[in-house]
Protein backbone atom coordinates (compact mmCIF):
# COMPACT_ATOMS: atom_id res chain seq x y z
CA UNK A 1 0.00 0.00 0.00
CA UNK A 2 1.28 3.03 -0.95
CA UNK A 3 1.43 5.93 1.43
CA UNK A 4 0.78 10.13 0.78
CA UNK A 5 2.33 12.00 2.84
CA UNK A 6 1.04 15.76 2.92
CA UNK A 7 4.09 18.31 3.51
CA UNK A 8 3.21 21.60 4.76
CA UNK A 9 5.74 23.85 2.99
CA UNK A 10 7.33 26.79 5.67
CA UNK A 11 7.34 29.86 2.87
CA UNK A 12 10.04 32.49 4.25
CA UNK A 13 11.13 36.11 3.29
CA UNK A 14 14.07 38.42 3.97
CA UNK A 15 13.42 42.29 5.59
CA UNK A 16 16.25 43.69 5.12
CA UNK A 17 16.47 47.14 7.48
CA UNK A 18 19.49 48.62 8.31
CA UNK A 19 21.65 46.27 7.15
CA UNK A 20 19.87 43.67 9.25
CA UNK A 21 18.82 40.59 7.18
CA UNK A 22 15.97 39.33 9.00
CA UNK A 23 14.26 36.04 7.80
CA UNK A 24 10.54 35.43 8.33
CA UNK A 25 9.27 32.23 7.87
CA UNK A 26 5.49 31.30 7.82
CA UNK A 27 3.13 28.91 6.93
CA UNK A 28 1.10 30.97 5.37
CA UNK A 29 1.33 31.94 1.75
CA UNK A 30 -1.22 34.82 2.15
CA UNK A 31 0.29 36.25 4.61
CA UNK A 32 3.86 36.28 2.82
CA UNK A 33 2.69 37.60 -0.07
CA UNK A 34 1.38 40.71 2.52
CA UNK A 35 4.56 41.13 4.42
CA UNK A 36 6.85 40.79 0.51
CA UNK A 37 3.75 44.10 -0.11
CA UNK A 38 4.11 45.89 3.34
CA UNK A 39 8.75 45.51 3.09
CA UNK A 40 8.53 46.37 -0.85
CA UNK A 41 11.93 47.61 -1.13
CA UNK A 42 13.42 46.08 1.80
CA UNK A 43 13.56 42.42 0.62
CA UNK A 44 16.46 40.42 0.39
CA UNK A 45 17.35 37.96 -1.59
CA UNK A 46 20.35 37.36 0.68
CA UNK A 47 20.64 33.48 2.21
CA UNK A 48 22.72 34.65 5.15
CA UNK A 49 19.92 36.60 6.95
CA UNK A 50 21.38 37.13 10.34
CA UNK A 51 18.21 36.44 12.39
CA UNK A 52 14.91 33.97 11.69
CA UNK A 53 11.76 34.27 13.14
CA UNK A 54 8.89 31.48 12.95
CA UNK A 55 5.90 33.36 12.52
CA UNK A 56 2.48 31.64 13.95
CA UNK A 57 -0.80 33.12 13.04
CA UNK A 58 -3.44 33.23 15.26
CA UNK A 59 -7.12 33.23 14.74
CA UNK A 60 -8.94 36.78 14.39
CA UNK A 61 -9.52 37.67 17.76
CA UNK A 62 -10.86 40.66 20.25
CA UNK A 63 -6.97 41.69 20.69
CA UNK A 64 -6.26 44.86 20.51
CA UNK A 65 -3.65 47.10 19.03
CA UNK A 66 -4.12 49.63 21.46
CA UNK A 67 -2.96 48.03 24.48
CA UNK A 68 1.46 49.08 25.71
CA UNK A 69 3.85 46.82 24.28
CA UNK A 70 5.47 44.63 26.99
CA UNK A 71 9.16 44.13 26.61
CA UNK A 72 11.04 41.88 29.06
CA UNK A 73 13.76 39.77 29.58
CA UNK A 74 13.03 36.14 30.97
CA UNK A 75 15.63 33.82 31.61
CA UNK A 76 17.88 34.60 28.37
CA UNK A 77 14.83 35.30 25.97
CA UNK A 78 13.14 38.76 25.09
CA UNK A 79 9.62 38.73 25.40
CA UNK A 80 7.40 41.34 23.73
CA UNK A 81 4.10 41.23 24.47
CA UNK A 82 0.78 43.30 23.06
CA UNK A 83 -2.91 42.35 22.76
CA UNK A 84 -2.33 41.20 19.20
CA UNK A 85 0.94 39.27 19.50
CA UNK A 86 3.65 37.89 21.42
CA UNK A 87 7.28 37.24 20.39
CA UNK A 88 10.08 35.34 21.89
CA UNK A 89 13.75 36.47 20.91
CA UNK A 90 16.70 33.98 22.11
CA UNK A 91 19.82 36.47 21.08
CA UNK A 92 22.17 33.62 21.74
CA UNK A 93 20.89 31.76 18.84
CA UNK A 94 19.34 34.67 16.91
CA UNK A 95 16.04 32.72 16.76
CA UNK A 96 12.79 33.72 17.75
CA UNK A 97 9.06 33.03 17.31
CA UNK A 98 6.41 35.18 17.08
CA UNK A 99 2.40 34.39 17.22
CA UNK A 100 0.30 37.07 15.83
CA UNK A 101 -2.88 37.60 13.77
CA UNK A 102 -2.69 37.87 10.25
CA UNK A 103 -1.75 41.52 10.08
CA UNK A 104 1.49 43.15 9.01
CA UNK A 105 1.39 45.79 11.26
CA UNK A 106 1.65 43.35 14.37
CA UNK A 107 4.83 42.30 12.36
CA UNK A 108 5.82 45.80 12.15
CA UNK A 109 6.08 46.77 15.98
CA UNK A 110 8.16 43.51 16.76
CA UNK A 111 10.26 44.60 14.27
CA UNK A 112 10.92 47.96 15.50
CA UNK A 113 11.50 46.30 19.16
CA UNK A 114 13.87 43.84 17.63
CA UNK A 115 15.60 46.84 16.02
CA UNK A 116 15.84 49.01 19.01
CA UNK A 117 17.13 46.14 20.67
CA UNK A 118 19.71 45.16 18.29
CA UNK A 119 20.66 48.85 17.60
CA UNK A 120 21.55 49.76 21.27
CA UNK A 121 24.27 47.69 21.77
CA UNK A 122 25.47 49.03 18.58
CA UNK A 123 25.15 52.32 19.59
CA UNK A 124 22.45 53.44 17.71
CA UNK A 125 18.72 53.87 18.43
CA UNK A 126 15.38 54.34 16.72
CA UNK A 127 13.73 58.05 17.17
CA UNK A 128 10.31 59.74 16.39
CA UNK A 129 12.03 62.04 13.73
CA UNK A 130 11.46 62.14 9.81
CA UNK A 131 14.33 62.21 8.02
CA UNK A 132 15.59 62.99 4.47
CA UNK A 133 18.88 62.96 2.70
CA UNK A 134 19.60 66.34 0.65
CA UNK A 135 23.21 66.63 -1.17
CA UNK A 136 24.50 63.57 0.51
CA UNK A 137 23.66 64.30 3.92
CA UNK A 138 20.73 63.37 5.97
CA UNK A 139 19.04 66.13 7.89
CA UNK A 140 16.08 64.15 10.99
CA UNK A 141 13.38 66.63 12.20
CA UNK A 142 12.05 65.06 15.58
CA UNK A 143 9.28 66.06 17.76
CA UNK A 144 6.26 64.45 20.04
CA UNK A 145 3.09 63.34 17.74
CA UNK A 146 2.01 66.86 16.11
CA UNK A 147 5.14 68.62 16.41
CA UNK A 148 5.50 68.35 12.13
CA UNK A 149 7.22 65.53 11.50
CA UNK A 150 4.52 64.38 8.72
CA UNK A 151 4.76 68.00 7.44
CA UNK A 152 8.08 67.99 7.04
CA UNK A 153 8.33 65.14 5.23
CA UNK A 154 5.17 66.33 3.10
CA UNK A 155 6.68 69.34 2.10
CA UNK A 156 10.27 67.58 1.25
CA UNK A 157 11.63 69.37 -1.86
CA UNK A 158 12.20 66.78 -5.09
CA UNK A 159 15.65 66.79 -4.34
CA UNK A 160 15.54 65.69 -1.25
CA UNK A 161 15.09 61.71 -0.45
CA UNK A 162 12.73 60.94 2.28
CA UNK A 163 13.47 57.71 4.75
CA UNK A 164 10.82 57.83 6.45
CA UNK A 165 8.09 60.05 7.76
CA UNK A 166 7.74 58.82 11.70
CA UNK A 167 10.83 56.90 13.08
CA UNK A 168 14.55 57.23 12.28
CA UNK A 169 16.64 54.95 12.15
CA UNK A 170 20.41 56.36 13.31
CA UNK A 171 23.32 53.65 13.31
CA UNK A 172 27.07 54.37 14.68
CA UNK A 173 29.26 53.71 12.12
CA UNK A 174 33.05 54.16 13.71
CA UNK A 175 32.63 57.73 14.86
CA UNK A 176 29.89 58.83 13.14
CA UNK A 177 26.07 58.72 13.19
CA UNK A 178 24.28 57.46 9.71
CA UNK A 179 20.59 57.68 9.21
CA UNK A 180 19.30 54.81 7.08
CA UNK A 181 15.75 54.62 5.42
CA UNK A 182 13.18 52.34 6.74
CA UNK A 183 9.58 50.81 5.89
CA UNK A 184 8.26 52.31 9.52
CA UNK A 185 5.77 54.89 8.44
CA UNK A 186 3.29 57.24 9.36
CA UNK A 187 0.29 59.44 7.99
CA UNK A 188 2.13 59.55 4.82
CA UNK A 189 1.44 55.87 4.64
CA UNK A 190 4.58 54.78 2.16
CA UNK A 191 7.77 53.68 3.04
CA UNK A 192 11.02 55.56 2.83
CA UNK A 193 14.27 55.15 0.11
CA UNK A 194 16.64 52.61 1.37
CA UNK A 195 19.07 54.97 0.96
CA UNK A 196 21.66 56.28 3.91
CA UNK A 197 23.78 59.35 4.49
CA UNK A 198 25.92 60.77 7.57
CA UNK A 199 23.82 62.68 9.83
CA UNK A 200 24.20 66.73 9.50
CA UNK A 201 22.06 67.88 12.20
CA UNK A 202 19.00 66.97 13.87
CA UNK A 203 16.36 69.49 14.14
CA UNK A 204 13.96 69.63 17.03
CA UNK A 205 10.60 71.18 15.90
CA UNK A 206 8.49 73.79 17.16
CA UNK A 207 5.62 74.99 14.58
CA UNK A 208 6.02 79.47 14.92
CA UNK A 209 5.07 82.77 12.92
CA UNK A 210 8.09 82.34 10.35
CA UNK A 211 10.88 79.83 9.95
CA UNK A 212 13.97 80.34 12.34
CA UNK A 213 17.20 78.07 13.41
CA UNK A 214 18.37 78.34 17.04
CA UNK A 215 21.07 77.03 18.59
CA UNK A 216 20.32 74.61 21.63
CA UNK A 217 22.16 74.09 25.39
CA UNK A 218 23.81 70.29 25.06
CA UNK A 219 21.15 70.07 28.32
CA UNK A 220 18.03 70.87 26.14
CA UNK A 221 19.58 68.88 23.37
CA UNK A 222 20.10 65.76 25.32
CA UNK A 223 16.40 65.82 26.94
CA UNK A 224 15.66 66.52 23.31
CA UNK A 225 16.72 63.50 22.25
CA UNK A 226 16.12 61.34 25.04
CA UNK A 227 12.41 62.57 24.99
CA UNK A 228 11.67 60.89 21.28
CA UNK A 229 13.58 57.96 21.47
CA UNK A 230 11.68 54.51 21.16
CA UNK A 231 12.20 52.66 24.70
CA UNK A 232 10.04 49.41 24.34
CA UNK A 233 11.89 47.60 27.40
CA UNK A 234 12.37 48.31 30.80
CA UNK A 235 15.78 47.22 31.11
CA UNK A 236 18.69 48.59 32.97
CA UNK A 237 21.27 47.20 30.94
CA UNK A 238 19.46 48.51 27.48
CA UNK A 239 18.89 51.87 29.26
CA UNK A 240 22.08 52.72 30.01
CA UNK A 241 23.54 51.62 26.57
CA UNK A 242 20.29 54.25 25.41
CA UNK A 243 21.20 56.60 27.63
CA UNK A 244 24.98 56.94 26.62
CA UNK A 245 24.47 56.93 23.36
CA UNK A 246 22.33 59.85 23.71
CA UNK A 247 24.89 62.23 25.69
CA UNK A 248 27.76 61.02 22.52
CA UNK A 249 25.50 61.92 19.67
CA UNK A 250 24.60 65.29 21.21
CA UNK A 251 28.48 65.45 20.85
CA UNK A 252 29.00 64.78 17.66
CA UNK A 253 26.27 66.22 16.15
CA UNK A 254 24.83 69.43 16.08
CA UNK A 255 21.39 69.73 17.64
CA UNK A 256 18.86 73.15 16.65
CA UNK A 257 15.62 74.03 17.18
CA UNK A 258 13.76 74.66 14.00
CA UNK A 259 10.46 76.75 14.31
CA UNK A 260 8.60 76.46 10.95
CA UNK A 261 5.83 77.89 8.87
CA UNK A 262 4.09 74.86 7.67
CA UNK A 263 5.18 75.56 3.84
CA UNK A 264 8.06 74.77 1.53
CA UNK A 265 9.99 78.06 2.15
CA UNK A 266 11.31 76.14 5.56
CA UNK A 267 13.32 73.80 2.88
CA UNK A 268 15.54 76.60 1.97
CA UNK A 269 17.05 76.77 5.35
CA UNK A 270 18.02 72.60 5.10
CA UNK A 271 20.62 71.62 3.25
CA UNK B 1 13.49 63.57 63.11
CA UNK B 2 13.88 61.24 60.14
CA UNK B 3 13.83 57.70 59.72
CA UNK B 4 16.91 57.75 58.13
CA UNK B 5 20.55 59.32 57.99
CA UNK B 6 21.62 57.30 54.66
CA UNK B 7 21.82 58.16 51.14
CA UNK B 8 22.84 56.29 48.33
CA UNK B 9 22.76 56.40 44.52
CA UNK B 10 20.35 53.58 42.84
CA UNK B 11 22.19 51.34 40.41
CA UNK B 12 19.28 51.20 38.67
CA UNK B 13 20.20 54.33 37.02
CA UNK B 14 22.47 56.04 34.39
CA UNK B 15 23.58 59.32 35.04
CA UNK B 16 25.74 61.89 33.11
CA UNK B 17 27.13 65.28 34.83
CA UNK B 18 26.29 68.18 32.15
CA UNK B 19 27.99 71.68 33.04
CA UNK B 20 26.15 72.38 36.47
CA UNK B 21 23.27 69.94 35.95
CA UNK B 22 22.92 66.33 36.28
CA UNK B 23 20.95 63.55 34.04
CA UNK B 24 19.72 61.14 35.73
CA UNK B 25 17.40 58.39 33.59
CA UNK B 26 15.84 55.45 35.94
CA UNK B 27 16.84 52.14 34.55
CA UNK B 28 13.64 50.68 35.51
CA UNK B 29 11.11 53.11 33.62
CA UNK B 30 13.19 55.28 31.18
CA UNK B 31 12.32 58.62 33.37
CA UNK B 32 14.30 61.13 33.05
CA UNK B 33 15.07 63.87 35.93
CA UNK B 34 17.23 66.24 35.82
CA UNK B 35 19.05 67.72 38.74
CA UNK B 36 20.08 71.74 39.70
CA UNK B 37 23.31 72.33 40.23
CA UNK B 38 22.61 71.95 44.62
CA UNK B 39 20.88 68.53 43.77
CA UNK B 40 23.76 67.65 41.58
CA UNK B 41 26.18 68.21 44.79
CA UNK B 42 24.01 66.03 46.83
CA UNK B 43 23.49 63.42 43.75
CA UNK B 44 27.42 63.23 43.86
CA UNK B 45 27.99 62.92 47.70
CA UNK B 46 25.43 59.91 48.49
CA UNK B 47 27.99 57.54 48.79
CA UNK B 48 25.47 55.45 51.26
CA UNK B 49 27.81 56.30 54.21
CA UNK B 50 27.95 59.90 54.79
CA UNK B 51 25.03 61.12 56.81
CA UNK B 52 22.77 63.24 55.14
CA UNK B 53 23.37 66.10 57.39
CA UNK B 54 27.38 65.73 57.14
CA UNK B 55 26.59 66.31 53.60
CA UNK B 56 24.70 69.13 53.93
CA UNK B 57 27.13 70.63 56.45
CA UNK B 58 30.07 70.21 54.49
CA UNK B 59 28.74 70.13 50.76
CA UNK B 60 25.66 72.70 50.64
CA UNK B 61 26.24 75.51 53.88
CA UNK B 62 30.29 75.27 53.71
CA UNK B 63 29.98 76.21 49.54
CA UNK B 64 26.72 78.43 49.75
CA UNK B 65 24.27 80.93 51.72
CA UNK B 66 21.89 79.18 53.29
CA UNK B 67 21.38 77.62 56.98
CA UNK B 68 21.77 74.47 58.14
CA UNK B 69 18.21 73.63 59.09
CA UNK B 70 16.61 75.60 55.94
CA UNK B 71 19.11 73.33 54.10
CA UNK B 72 18.74 70.12 55.29
CA UNK B 73 14.86 70.31 55.13
CA UNK B 74 15.29 71.02 51.38
CA UNK B 75 17.88 67.77 50.72
CA UNK B 76 15.19 65.91 52.88
CA UNK B 77 12.30 66.59 50.24
CA UNK B 78 14.80 66.03 47.83
CA UNK B 79 16.21 62.75 48.74
CA UNK B 80 12.47 61.43 49.69
CA UNK B 81 11.14 62.31 45.81
CA UNK B 82 13.90 60.56 44.68
CA UNK B 83 13.48 57.59 46.85
CA UNK B 84 10.23 57.13 45.70
CA UNK B 85 11.02 57.48 42.08
CA UNK B 86 13.27 54.85 43.15
CA UNK B 87 16.69 56.37 42.19
CA UNK B 88 18.29 56.66 45.37
CA UNK B 89 17.96 54.58 48.38
CA UNK B 90 17.79 56.00 52.12
CA UNK B 91 18.40 54.22 55.40
CA UNK B 92 18.81 54.42 59.01
CA UNK B 93 22.16 52.23 58.95
CA UNK B 94 25.42 52.74 56.32
CA UNK B 95 24.30 51.94 52.57
CA UNK B 96 27.03 49.46 50.43
CA UNK B 97 25.96 51.29 47.08
CA UNK B 98 23.47 48.61 45.80
CA UNK B 99 21.26 48.08 42.91
CA UNK B 100 20.15 44.85 40.99
CA UNK B 101 23.18 43.07 38.63
CA UNK B 102 22.53 40.95 36.58
CA UNK B 103 25.35 38.07 34.90
CA UNK B 104 23.29 37.44 31.91
CA UNK B 105 24.88 37.12 28.30
CA UNK B 106 22.76 38.44 25.94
Amino acid sequence: MSSVTAAVQSSCVVVEIGGLPIRLRCDSPTFVRQIEERYAGYLSSSDDARFDFEIELAPPGAKSRDEDVRVTWESGLWVMQRGDFRAEWDPSTARGRIRQTINPYSLDCVLRIVHTLLLAREGGFLLHASSAIRNGRAFLFSGVSGAGKTTMARLAPPDAALLTDEISYVTRREDRYVAVGTPFHGELSRSGENMRAPVEVLYLLAKGPKNKIEPIEAADAVRGLLGNVLFFARDPEFVKFVFDTAFDFVSRVPVRRLTFVPDTSVWELIG
Amino acid sequence: MKNYRYVARSKAIAARALGDETMVMSATNSTLFTLDEVASVIWAAADGVTPLDEIVANKICARYDIAQEAALKDAEALVENLAQHGIMLISDQPLALSGASRKETR
